[in-house]
C-alpha cells in the first residue's frame, strides 16, 4: 500500500508473560506495530508513555519493539503509576494524526481497555474495537475500510471516518520476530510527559489472582426423594436418535444442520 | 381435569365401616384406634415386586394408590413467586448483549448481580434491562427483569455502538440509576460500556466477578491480578459473576422511551464477511466436520467439509497415520473444541477425544459400529457405510443451494 502522507502513530505498552511475569513486549501491541508497518512501513511512529527505566529487563521489553524494525520510540517521560492517558492525550493533541493504533487492553496494571476510548473522547475521533486488518484506506474521502474480529473466528467489514483509533486484535497478522542488533541501536526520543497522579487507584487492593471457585450445580429440590435422585442419577443419554439407512441418515442430519441455522 | 376435590360419601362410609367388605381396599391412611392411638396397617403399605419381596417406595413416584388419586388435582407447573417492585426507590440498569436475540448465561448472570445491587440494604430498586433490536426471548420475567427498555429499528440490527451510546446517554440522564451494568464480553457489552463510561466520563470497573458488601473484586493485568475497589457506578461484569434468577418471577414491564434522534456515526457497519472455515482456529470454530480411523475416501471427506463450510477435525488416529495435518486434531491431546455442531465421521471415541468434545452442543456420529461410545454420545447417530452416507448429504446440500439460487434468481429477475 502506498500511504506515504498518512501519519499513523502506535502506542506501546510494557507486557508481561502470564506465568513467568517477565517484562516482554506485549502482544497485542506487537501486533499493532506490525499492522501499522504494513500500512505506512517506515513511517510508523511510536508513542510509549512511562519511565525509561535503569533496569536492563525493562528496558530489553521496549527495546524488542525496536527490533521490530523502528528507527525509533517516542518517550513520554512520567512516572509507572501516573495516568498515561492525559500524558498522550495532551501529545496527540499537538499532532495531526490519521490513525491510532493500540492493543486491546494492557497486560499490565488495571488493564481495563480504557485508554483507547478515553482518547477518542478527548480527540474527537471514531473508535473501532478489536480490529483484525485494515483493508483500504480511501484518502480522498477519508474513509477507511478495516475487519473487526468476532467472536468463532468471524469477521466484519466496518466503514470509518478518519482520522480513527483502532484496538487490535489477537486476531491480528502475527508480528514479525524481534532482532536483537536493531533492538540495541534504536534510539528512545524522551521529552517530559507531565505527571498526572492516578489517586483514585492508590487504595485499591492488588493481589495475584486466585482461581475463581467452580460454580456448584444447586439442586432446588423440594423433597429429600428429589435430592437424593439428583445426587445419584446418571446422566441419562438425552435421548440420542439412531437412524439407519443411507437415505434417512442423511436427510436426518441435514435436517439438524438446518434446524441450527448452518446451511 | 377440574381442581375441585370431590367426596365420595358411599367410600367414605366404607372406610368408617371396618365391617364392610371392601373396606380393606379402601382404608390406607392413618386411622384412628377407640383409644385415640394412631393407628397403622403396615400390611397395606407398599407393593410386591416382580421378585415377590415386598417393595416401600417412599419418594411418591409411583404412588397410584387412592391416596394419590385423592390428589391428583395439584397443579403440575410450578409457578413462582412474583417479585413486584410498585413504586421504584431508585433503578440499577442492565445493558443486554442478546446474541441472535436471546439471553445467553453472561446476560442472566448479570441480571442476577442487578438484582442483588437492587436488593441489598433495605433493597426497593428496580432492574430495568435495556434491549436493543430484535428480542425473540420470552424468559426475561424468569431471569430478573423489572422494567424493560426494548429499542428497536431496522439500524439496530447492524454494529452501531455510537447510536446505542447515544441512547444510553439519554436513558441514563433521565432515569438516574444508582448503578449501570453490563456483560464484559466480546459480543458488543464491553464495546458498548466502555464507550458509555468515556461518553459519561465515569470510571468503569471492568472484569469484576465478585461483589462483597460496599467493593468489587476485579481481574486486572489481563487476568494476572484480582483488584479489590470500591463500588463503581459502572460495571463491566465477567461470566458467574453472580447465580442467575431462579426463585422469582418479575414484572418485565416495558418502560415507554422517548426514541433519540438517529444521529450520524463515523462508523457505518457494512456486514460480515465470508471466511475460510478453515482459517478459523479449530477451538473456536462453530461447525466442525471431523474425520477418524473409519474414512477411506480423504477426497471425499475434504470436499464434504467445503460443501458444507464445515472447519476440519481429526481424530488422532487420523493424524498419526499422515491424513491430516496435527493442528487439525480434536481431543485431550490436541484442541478442546466449543463447536455448536460436530460431526464425527467414522470416529469410535476414544476418551481422550470424548474429553475434547466434551463442550459441544450438538453432536453427530457416522459410523459402523452401533456399540461405540462416540454413538452414545451423539445426539443423532447414523449406522452406515460413511462414504455413501457423506455422498449422499452432499448431493442433499446441492440440491439445497440450487433451489435457494433459483428462487433467489426469480426474485431479482421480478
Amino acid at each position: 500500500m502506498s500511504n506515504n502522507n498518512l501519519s499513523v502513530i502506535s502506542l506501546v505498552s510494557l507486557g508481561e508473560h502470564p506465568t513467568s511475569r517477565r517484562p516482554r513486549r506485549a502482544e497485542q501491541d506487537a501486533r499493532a506495530i506490525e499492522l501499522g508497518i504494513k500500512l505506512v512501513g517506515d513511517n510508523l511512529q511510536t508513542l510509549h508513555a512511562g519511565e525509561l527505566s535503569d533496569d536492563a529487563s525493562q528496558q530489553t521489553a521496549l527495546r524488542s519493539y525496536l527490533g521490530m524494525g523502528l528507527a525509533e520510540i517516542k518517550l513520554l517521560e512520567m512516572p509507572a503509576d501516573a495516568d498515561a492517558v492525559l500524558v498522550i492525550a495532551d501529545y496527540l493533541k499537538q499532532q495531526k494524526t490519521d490513525i491510532i493504533l493500540t492493543g486491546v487492553r494492557a497486560e499490565n496494571g488495571e488493564s481495563s481497555g480504557m485508554l483507547p476510548y478515553l482518547l477518542a473522547e478527548q480527540l474527537g475521533m471514531a473508535m473501532v474495537t478489536s480490529i483484525a486488518d485494515i483493508l483500504s484506506i480511501d484518502e480522498v474521502n477519508k474513509q477507511a475500510e478495516v475487519l473487526q474480529a468476532l467472536p468463532r473466528g468471524q469477521r466484519r467489514k466496518l466503514k470509518v471516518d478518519l482520522p480513527f483509533i483502532a484496538s487490535v486484535d489477537m486476531a491480528a497478522a502475527l508480528p514479525r520476530q524481534s532482532a536483537f542488533g536493531p533492538a540495541m541501536r534504536g534510539q528512545f526520543e524522551t521529552t517530559l510527559g507531565g505527571t498526572f497522579t492516578d489517586e483514585e487507584s492508590s487504595d485499591w487492593q492488588i493481589v495475584d489472582a486466585k482461581k475463581r471457585p467452580k460454580r456448584l450445580k444447586i439442586i432446588k429440590a423440594k423433597t429429600a426423594a428429589d435430592r437424593f435422585k439428583a445426587a445419584t442419577a446418571k446422566a441419562s443419554g438425552g435421548g440420542g436418535k439412531v437412524v439407519y439407512g443411507v437415505e434417512e441418515s442423511a436427510q436426518a442430519i441435514l435436517d439438524l444442520l438446518i434446524e441450527e441455522g448452518l446451511i | 381435569m377440574s381442581e375441585l376435590f370431590r367426596r365420595d360419601p358411599r367410600a367414605q362410609w366404607i372406610a368408617r365401616n371396618r365391617l364392610h367388605p371392601l373396606h380393606q381396599a379402601l382404608v390406607i391412611g392413618p386411622v384412628f384406634g377407640p383409644s385415640g392411638l394412631l393407628r397403622k396397617n403396615l400390611h397395606l403399605i407398599g407393593f410386591i415386586g416382580p421378585n415377590g419381596l415386598k417393595r416401600i417406595d417412599r419418594s411418591g413416584a409411583s404412588n397410584n394408590s387412592e391416596q394419590g388419586s385423592r390428589r391428583s388435582a395439584t397443579a403440575s407447573e410450578v409457578i413462582l413467586p412474583l417479585h413486584q417492585v410498585v413504586e421504584p426507590a431508585f433503578y440499577i440498569v442492565v445493558v443486554l448483549d442478546l446474541v441472535s436475540g436471546r439471553l445467553n448465561s453472561h446476560d442472566k448472570d448479570t441480571l442476577g448481580l442487578a438484582q442483588q445491587l437492587a436488593n441489598r440494604n433495605s433493597g426497593g430498586g428496580a432492574v430495568v434491562a435495556i434491549a436493543f433490536g430484535e428480542l425473540k426471548d420470552d424468559s426475561l420475567d424468569k431471569a430478573g427483569v423489572d422494567r424493560l427498555i426494548h429499542i428497536n429499528d431496522e439500524q439496530y440490527a447492524d454494529y452501531n455502538p455510537e447510536q446505542r451510546c447515544n441512547d444510553l446517554q439519554g436513558i441514563i440522564a433521565e432515569l438516574e440509576p444508582q448503578h449501570i451494568l453490563l456483560p464484559d464480553s466480546i459480543n458488543g457489552g464491553g464495546d458498548l460500556g466502555r464507550r458509555l463510561a468515556a461518553a459519561l466520563q465515569q470510571r468503569p470497573a471492568c472484569g469484576v466477578w465478585k461483589l462483597n458488601d460496599d467493593t468489587v473484586i476485579c481481574r486486572g493485568s489481563a487476568g494476572k491480578r484480582d483488584i479489590t475497589r470500591p463500588l463503581s457506578k459502572l460495571l463491566l461484569v465477567m461470566e458467574e459473576c453472580s447465580e442467575p434468577i431462579s426463585e422469582t418471577r418479575h414484572e418485565n414491564s416495558l418502560m415507554s422511551q422517548a426514541p433519540s434522534p438517529l444521529t450520524n456515526g463515523k462508523l457505518l457497519d457494512q456486514g460480515n464477511i465470508s471466511v475460510d472455515p478453515n482459517a478459523i482456529p479449530l477451538a473456536e470454530a462453530g461447525f466442525i466436520l471431523s474425520g477418524g480411523n473409519g474414512i477411506n475416501d480423504w477426497e471425499q471427506f475434504h470436499h464434504t467439509a467445503s460443501v458444507l463450510g464445515a472447519t476440519e477435525g481429526a481424530s488422532r488416529v487420523a493424524v498419526d497415520d499422515g491424513n491430516m495435518p496435527r493442528e487439525r486434531q480434536v481431543g485431550a491431546t490436541g484442541t478442546w473444541v466449543t463447536a455448536q455442531v460436530y460431526i464425527a465421521v467414522g470416529i469410535s471415541g476414544a476418551i481422550q477425544h470424548m474429553q475434547g468434545i466434551g463442550q459441544c452442543d450438538k453432536v453427530v456420529a457416522i459410523n459402523t459400529d452401533e456399540g461405540c461410545d462416540m454413538v452414545k454420545r451423539a445426539d443423532i447417530s447414523a449406522i452406515g457405510d460413511s462414504t455413501e452416507i457423506l455422498a449422499r448429504l452432499v448431493e442433499l446440500v446441492e440440491q439445497r443451494k440450487q433451489i435457494k439460487q433459483t428462487i433467489n434468481g426469480g426474485a431479482t429477475n421480478e
